[in-house]
């Protein structure tokens, strides 16, 4: 098992599926030539020519729409964002486009398609490059969501929604890209809809994807100084959901709270509070909490940032409350 | 009549198009407007709901530009598309099956009047957001020549389609990359109730190709051998060198927007609906081939009776057609189901 970066892993996953089927191909700004503004794609154009990976004008909404119309015609596109945020001119294409497709043609044309690209904050980006979208694209119905935290989900996932003959949101975190893990070598892929126990405890079930796994471990490794045992759960995937085993981990810590990285009003993490309260209301012993991104525009001053980011610290006090412990 | 009479276009076609198949799409010009004008009636009956946008006054359009298509070739439409769909093959039955939202439609009554879809026929929709479809075809023509396979897409939208930015994304990349495709404006000269004029910057719309270094043309859409004579020369500019055209086809829709829409109103005048439908490319098609001696009225009126016939079976199917089951409603959300889609829980 080899120790890579996430980046690295996103490579070979990508390169694995376009040496696997043909009909894959990688579509998006700065993909090929410049070989990805985050280096995803690096050594893919050299591989795979230009009909494979292909550089796009600054153009999403025209570009993911082609990738849709690609795969009504047969082929499996990969299209890249350059960051999520940009996705926000691609909307169209993505939400009635591939969500809708399958259903409004009655079962004719499913859409096998790969939307990803790096999401939620890096460091100071100001507010229109530094957003967490998944709450809305997991609104919506032919969707599937997904947001690995560590390289070997990010292989084994993309892997999945590359092969996947749906619609898959695939999130990746922009700050996770140089972080490293084990992979396990080979075709190894990981199911779309299964959620990850991250760090088995005993006391408090947190629920947390993407970079807030990181934040969530750091918290944990904190209060294990004090005797308090945290279980981390990563879903993974966050349409469809896996919550059985947050209920089964609620079941044994019968305290729950859900940090995300995004907006409150209305986010995942809402979602999943309430699936929480619904399938283990009889064994919470306090309120599920929730940790979140502050409930602004992100701001550009360092200063600004980081309060409005989920930090340890306020992961810690809220595991605290849901404790009685302050 | 002597063909040195009559214009290139005209001549050419006449000479060139097998009399069967001219035939064929006057048949297919009457089958259009027999079924929209009953269509309107199901819809005062109820039987129809929600959105629904008739073709009538613009059949020379689809019927001209599908003529010149291979089966395997593709279509892409926007939402007033009943007939587009007829013509590219789909049975009239099951298309007005799905305008009364009933299983045997063409997308199983899950579509409706704006989302007719057929795998089979290459017709890829039936879509509802104003050019929002152009990049779809941009892609179906991408896969074409990924795939090296020698289909075209054509694709249909309203002269309102040319000023959003999925029309613009989609000529660059199509020029760019010299994709087999065809976008074809339906230049009806209103956008729901708002003329060209009052719309658009530039009023010969053919010349927003040049902005992307792209063919282009515009064509009387009232006249349907004119149509095929110009949609059958950029197909196959497409299908022999993957290059994409625009063509403006200037066309008037007799009716209003849609169904909830009266004919005329603030936007337009009685008198000015009333003058296009004396340009009514049924009549004047019909009066051309009599002319050249390929048909007379009684053939013609064979025809016409043909397509009512059509018209009342498909009526004949949409109605002895049932009600989509309720357990239907979460198939075909994902293709694969899973969790609530299996369950029939939420």
């Amino acid at each position: 098992m080899a120790v890579i970066t996430y980046r690295d892993a996103l490579n070979q996953a990508l390169r694995e599926e376009l040496r696997r089927d043909p009909a894959v191909f990688l579509m998006g700004e700065e993909v090929g030539v410049y070989q990805g503004a985050y280096k995803v794609s690096k050594g893919l154009l050299q591989e795979f020519g230009p009909q494979r990976i292909v550089d796009t004008p600054i153009t999403e909404e025209g570009f993911a729409g082609v990738g849709v119309g690609a795969a009504m015609a047969g082929l499996r596109p990969v299209i890249e964002m350059m960051t999520w945020n940009f996705s926000l001119v691609a909307i169209d294409q993505i939400v009635n486009g591939a969500a809708k497709m399958l259903y409004m043609s009655g079962g004719q044309f499913n859409i096998p398609i790969v939307f990803r690209g790096p999401g939620g904050a890096a460091h100071q980006l100001a507010a229109q490059h530094s957003q967490s979208l998944e709450a809305w694209y997991a609104n919506v119905p032919g969707l599937k969501v997904v947001a690995p935290s560590t390289p070997a989900d990010a292989k084994g996932l993309l892997k999945s929604a590359i092969r996947d003959n749906d619609p898959v949101i695939f999130f990746e975190g922009e700050t996770l890209y140089g972080s490293k893990g084990e992979v396990p070598d080979g075709d190894y892929t990981v199911p779309i809809g299964v959620s990850d126990v991250k760090r088995p405890g005993t006391d408090v079930t947190v629920v947390a994807w993407s970079k807030m796994v990181g934040v969530a471990q750091k918290a944990a490794d904190m209060l294990a100084a004090d005797g308090i045992s945290v279980e981390i759960i990563d879903p993974r995937t966050l349409r469809p959901l896996d919550d059985g085993p947050i209920l089964a981990s609620v079941r044994k810590t019968n305290r729950c709270v859900v940090l995300e990285e995004g907006w409150p009003y209305a986010g995942v993490g809402a979602q999943i509070a309430y699936q929480v309260q619904h399938g283990a209301f009889g064994d919470l012993d306090a309120p599920v909490a929730r940790v979140t991104g502050l409930d602004v525009p992100m701001p550009y001053a360092k200063n600004l940032e980081l309060l409005v980011m989920p930090s340890a610290a306020r992961l810690i006090a809220a595991i605290r409350e849901v404790l009685y412990l302050d | 009549m002597s063909t040195s009479s009559l214009p290139d276009h005209v001549a050419r076609q006449l000479a060139a198009t097998p009399k069967a198949q001219l035939l064929e799409m006057l048949y297919q010009m009457l089958l259009g407007r027999r079924f929209e004008e009953r269509t309107a009636e199901m819809y005062a009956m109820q039987k129809i709901g929600g959105f629904c946008h008739l073709y009538i006054g613009q059949e020379a359009v689809a019927i001209g530009a599908i003529s010149t298509l291979r089966p395997d070739d593709l279509i892409v439409t926007a939402y007033r598309e009943h007939v587009h769909a007829i013509v590219k093959g789909c049975e009239p039955g099951p298309v007005m099956a799905e305008l009364f939202g009933r299983e045997g439609g063409v997308s199983k009554g899950k579509g409706g009047s704006m989302h007719l879809f057929d795998r089979r026929r290459g017709m890829l929709g039936g879509h509802g957001i104003v050019g929002g479809h152009i990049p779809l075809a941009t892609g179906t023509a991408f896969a074409a020549k990924y795939l090296k396979r020698d289909y075209v897409t054509l694709c249909f939208f309203g002269e309102a389609a040319v000023n959003i930015g999925a029309f613009h994304e989609s000529l660059n990349m199509a020029a760019l990359w010299k994709l087999p495709v065809v976008y074809i404006v339906e230049n009806n000269r209103f956008g729901m109730g708002t003329a060209i004029e009052r719309s658009s910057a530039i009023y010969d719309v053919a010349q927003r190709a040049c902005a992307y270094d792209m063919a282009s043309e515009t064509v009387d859409g009232m006249d349907v051998l004119a149509v095929r004579d110009v949609v059958g020369r950029a197909v196959d500019l497409a299908r022999r060198e993957g290059a994409p055209t625009l063509i403006e086809a200037r066309c008037y829709r007799f009716m209003g927007h849609s169904m909830s829409d009266p004919v005329h109103g603030h936007y337009r005048t009685k008198e000015e609906v009333q003058e296009q439908k004396e340009q009514d490319p049924i009549r004047s098609y019909m009066n051309l081939l009599i002319g050249a001696g390929l048909v007379d009225r009684q053939a013609v009126e064979a025809l016409d009776q043909k397509a009512r016939a059509v018209t009342d079976e498909a009526i004949r199917f949409a109605e002895a057609s049932p009600e989509p089951s309720p357990d239907s409603i979460f198939q075909d959300v994902y293709s694969v189901p899973y969790g609530p889609y299996t369950t029939r829980e939420q």
